[in-house]
């Protein structure tokens, strides 16, 4: 008889997330239930706004990827209006977006995910000179010296002599599936300090270009800082030295911290090969080659696409704006279809709020019922995986020779096949992996932006669809779609527009995807599929399941915003292009 | 619980010249005159560190991303030590039960003596079950923990006013924090607050054992006294009529004033003009986009963002976009249309300060 274990709140993520598990007599999770217990309603209070300040509503999706839903909000409005903007507000914009992706995958590994794989308690015993040797046969990291790790063992001493730990206190230090000896924890809990100090400084760059971190601010047609060399109040030369020093910082910590930190804990891991999960993978795909739109789709560095059962032979083609490709299902969800329709696309979404749960107070949650505020979106009617892996993944597949390389380079150095990458530890690669990938283009962006100043190029912002009176016919309805590769994967907004308001605005997510429950089919999301069949050491201490979960990254907030105004089918789009 | 704040800074390498430095920099944080910098010293030297469970209700975690951005270094190492925080979603080691038990513990030990710090609404539509952790909805895992507490600190525009969730038409019925209690509510807003703000706050409470000196809507007034437009730095600009007209042009490239494409600073009360954010590094006018006013009450509902303010409030003036100051440069985009858009988004927030519970006291700071 299977017993039932729940962990709510899941930690260390976004939002509020609720699992469950049930574990036989094996040991072995034999079924999972992903839930997202929060919902607020942000597209229901989208209807009737103007369209020009939808990013800042949507911005406030998230304030982990702080970012990314108004790159995809601007994108959608600026889809659906035909707005082009200057070449300098993409190198601009790029330089946020790399730089946000950066940021997070660091502060995910180290402060999000990494206390799944590193013993913080462990780290006292450990001999800093040892430490020290191994730290240095890894990199180049000037801080690496026996002197340091002696120091952080120090303050680690007496934090935990303290017996006050924090937010170090009731983890599961001591448990069997850890597995770094005491020197690589040590190594890991400095790192982890060190990171935490420099995440407030890489996010300069946002102030810089935006005005401040979390949550900086945009504009529909361009951006909102100008370029005047000769100006002590716009991007100036100084500005720019900043950014490239902020730039350089953050190539020297992935270089000489994160990759090598990844790739020493991953060498550790390679026996845990769980959490693979569907092995359907998707990717919009994003990052033009600097300078160009995101409507330049054939010069992604990580391009568009689907793999099915982990065949890379095969990349299926994805378009985001058929009806048939991109679909979500509230089967198990706490929301209705009011003409009873399965499956809806975004354009058509409807949201409406209808709790079938049990009552406040409950224990358990039942995954034969609907358990859950998360739609199920489905590509082609497939559950899929979004995310780092799966841009690798697709990108590796389609043969783009920049994550080839690291690819195989990542592989060839931990001695594992490609196909161990699909797993709890290949999602947690992936990741880094294209951090370093991620970091060399945020400087390659800022080159090509000096360079087009240097051309005489320092326009940023198109104002001829400013004004709502040049948008098409006044009485038009409009729709748009705006993708990006998010750092917890591809995320879309879809949007309607009518007489220059908000008609209809839908945001699909990466969480949703991942963290989505079963749909019409019964078939479970990535997070339900990726946990079961892994074994547990102490189902009372679930060290394993939050492995797991943490490799997604799950951003809960972003995965249950959803609500719809329009009880109505959108049935008459006259699109007007 | 025995140690003091100082002798956690010896312990963890910071020297008295270190710590010296610290106290007056969080005085001067604290808008103290050196005068109390030895207060501050003597406090922190004999204080206990103060236990805070940080609870999450609807919120994006952006506020929890800026309180972990903090700048001045020994801050930044402090705040999670000077206290003790002993419960935080984001950052917390444990997960599931072993989370709560964390945080059961502290309510239960330091009874009346923890900081609650709220970030985030409570939705109260339906029960509240749009919002529910380990089965409770947050409403009651708020009143469970917000018993015993000393003092509540509404982190963030969500904890404070309701936030973007509470904006027309507030689906889960988002309320915020100090309409649920009769506990003391400090509230610190902004989407989300500059993070110093946070840690003057904290150091206030440790210090003087008392909350700060807070206005009329539970704001510490150290924080929120002015209004970013009277210490903007584009404010010259303001008086002498010269304005940004659309983006990218000659004013924005100059620096000049972001009123008439859209800039809120005029009745936005907090920091941001003098503390700048991430570091002092920038803040949004500086970087050429007008303020959102995103620490005021419901700031969302203001109207459009993009849209001129058609009145100063506190000035009985009407100002005409148009014809503000002594010289007005270039055309006007904003259209006929536009500025009466504007005008009843006033109409409508002068309304609203009139229905509040707490009156705006938003013309006291006008001295022009």
């Amino acid at each position: 008889m299977a017993e039932r274990i729940v962990i709510d709140p899941i930690t260390r993520i976004e939002g509020h997330l609720r699992i469950e598990i049930d574990v036989n007599d094996q040991g072995i999770i034999s079924e999972a239930l992903s839930s997202g217990t929060m919902i607020r309603g942000l597209e229901k209070i989208m209807v009737g706004r103007d369209p020009r300040d939808a990013w800042a509503y949507l911005q406030r999706v998230c304030g982990v990827c702080t970012t990314v839903h108004s790159i995809a909000s601007l994108r959608a409005v600026e889809d659906a209006l035909d707005i082009r903007i200057p070449k300098n507000a993409n190198l601009i914009r790029d330089i946020i977006t790399y730089s946000q992706h950066v940021a997070d995958h660091v502060v995910h590994f180290y402060h999000l995910h990494a206390l799944d794989w590193v013993d913080v308690v462990s780290a006292l015993s450990a001999d800093p000179q040892e430490a020290a040797r191994i730290a240095q046969s890894l990199s180049n990291y000037p801080k690496n010296s026996p002197g340091y790790f002696s120091d952080v063992q120090k303050r680690l001493k007496t934090f935990v002599e303290s017996g006050q730990l924090g937010i170090f206190a009731n983890a599961y230090w001591g448990h069997p599936a850890y597995k770094l000896p005491p020197e690589v924890n040590l190594l890991a809990v400095a790192h982890y300090l060190d990171a935490l100090e420099w995440q407030k400084e890489i996010v300069k760059i946002h102030a810089i270009l935006g005005g401040k971190n979390p949550h900086p601010h945009f504009v529909v047609g361009g951006v909102a800082c100008a370029i005047d060399l000769n100006s002590d109040t716009a991007l100036n030369t100084q500005r720019f030295n900043q950014i490239q020093k902020l730039i350089s910082q953050a190539k020297d910590i992935v270089e000489q911290m994160y990759i090598p930190d990844l790739m020493a804990i991953a060498s550790f891991y390679k026996d845990w090969t769980y959490g693979g999960g569907l092995k359907n993978y998707l990717s919009f795909g994003d990052f033009a080659t600097p300078g160009n739109d995101v409507r330049d789709m054939d010069t992604y560095l990580f391009p568009s696409g689907a793999i099915l059962n982990g065949d890379l032979s095969t990349v299926h083609d994805v378009d985001v704006r058929d009806y048939d490709q991109i679909q979500e299902f509230v089967d198990y969800t706490w929301l209705k279809y009011s003409d009873g329709a399965k499956g809806k696309h975004p354009w058509f979404g409807e949201t409406t709020f209808d709790y079938t749960g049990p009552a406040p107070g409950y224990k358990e949650l039942d995954e034969t019922k609907p358990y859950t505020w998360n739609k199920a979106p489905r590509w082609r009617g497939h559950s899929m995986e979004v995310g780092p892996l799966a841009r690798v993944l697709v990108a590796y597949a389609k043969g783009v020779p920049d994550v080839k390389n690291i690819v195989d380079w990542a592989a060839g150095e931990l001695d594992i096949p490609l196909s161990a990458l699909m797993s709890t530890l290949g999602r947690t690669a992936a990741r880094g992996l294209e951090t370093k990938l991620f970091v060399d283009r945020l400087q390659e962006t800022f080159d090509a932006l000096i360079a087009n100043i240097k051309s005489g190029d320092t326009v940023t912002f198109d104002n001829s669809k400013w004004d709502p009176k040049t948008w098409h016919r006044t009485d038009s309805v409009v729709r748009g779609v705006g993708w990006n590769e998010a750092p917890r994967g591809g995320l879309l907004h879809y949007i309607v527009i009518e007489k220059g308001k908000i008609k209809s605005y839908q945001a699909v997510v990466p969480s949703t995807w991942n963290a989505s429950p079963r749909d019409t089919d019964g078939v479970r999301g990535a997070y339900e599929e990726a946990l079961v069949g892994t074994p547990m050491a102490d189902p009372h201490q679930p060290l394993e399941v939050i492995r797991t979960i943490h490799s997604f990254d799950p951003c809960m907030a972003c995965a249950v915003h959803l609500v719809d105004k329009n009880k109505k089918e959108i049935t008459q789009i006259n699109v007007i292009r | 619980m025995k140690e003091t704040f100082y002798e956690y800074a010896q312990r963890r390498g910071y020297s008295r010249k270190d710590f010296l430095k610290f106290c007056t920099a969080i005085t001067a944080i604290m808008g103290l005159e050196a005068s109390f910098t030895p207060k501050v010293v003597k406090a922190l030297e004999t204080k206990e560190r103060v236990p805070v469970i940080y609870k999450h209700f609807q919120e994006c975690t952006g506020c929890s991303m800026s309180f972990i951005k903090m700048h001045n270094p020994i801050v930044a190492d402090l705040l999670f030590d000077m206290i003790s925080l002993d419960y935080h979603d984001t950052i917390m080691a444990a997960s599931g039960r072993q989370a709560i038990e964390a945080a059961e513990k502290t309510k239960e030990e330091y009874k009346g003596k923890y900081i609650l710090a709220c970030e985030g609404s409570i939705p109260m539509a339906d029960g509240g079950i749009h919002s529910v952790v380990d089965g409770k909805t947050h409403i009651d895992i708020f009143r469970e923990y917000e018993k015993d507490c000393a003092a509540i600190i509404s982190y963030g525009s969500c904890a404070a006013w309701g936030g973007v969730q509470a904006a027309a038409p507030n689906p889960t019925k988002a309320t915020p924090i100090y309409k649920l209690t009769n506990k003391p509510v400090i509230n610190v807003p902004g989407c989300p607050p500059i993070p110093d703000v946070m840690a003057g706050v904290i150091t206030h409470i440790l210090t003087f054992d008392s909350l700060p000196e807070l206005d009329i809507r539970r704001r510490p007034k150290v924080f929120y006294r002015h209004r970013i437009h009277d210490n903007c730095q584009r404010r010259a600009y303001f008086d002498s009529g010269l304005f940004v007209e659309e983006f990218d042009d000659i004013g924005s490239k100059l620096g000049w004033c972001l009123y008439k494409v859209g800039c809120k600073g005029p009745v936005t009360y907090n920091s941001c003009s003098v503390m700048k954010w991430n570091d002092s590094t920038c803040w949004p006018v500086e970087a050429g986009n007008p303020c959102m006013g995103c620490s005021e009450d419901n700031f969302w509902d203001f109207g459009p963002i993009f849209t001129t303010l058609a009145q100063i409030p506190g000035t009985n003036i009407i100002y005409n976009p148009d014809k503000v100051g002594a010289a007005v440069v270039g055309a006007a985009t904003a259209g006929v249309a536009v500025h009466a858009a504007a005008t009843v988004a006033v109409e409508k927030m002068k309304k609203k300060d009139k229905e509040a519970p707490v009156a705006v006291d938003q013309n006291k700071g006008v001295s022009k």
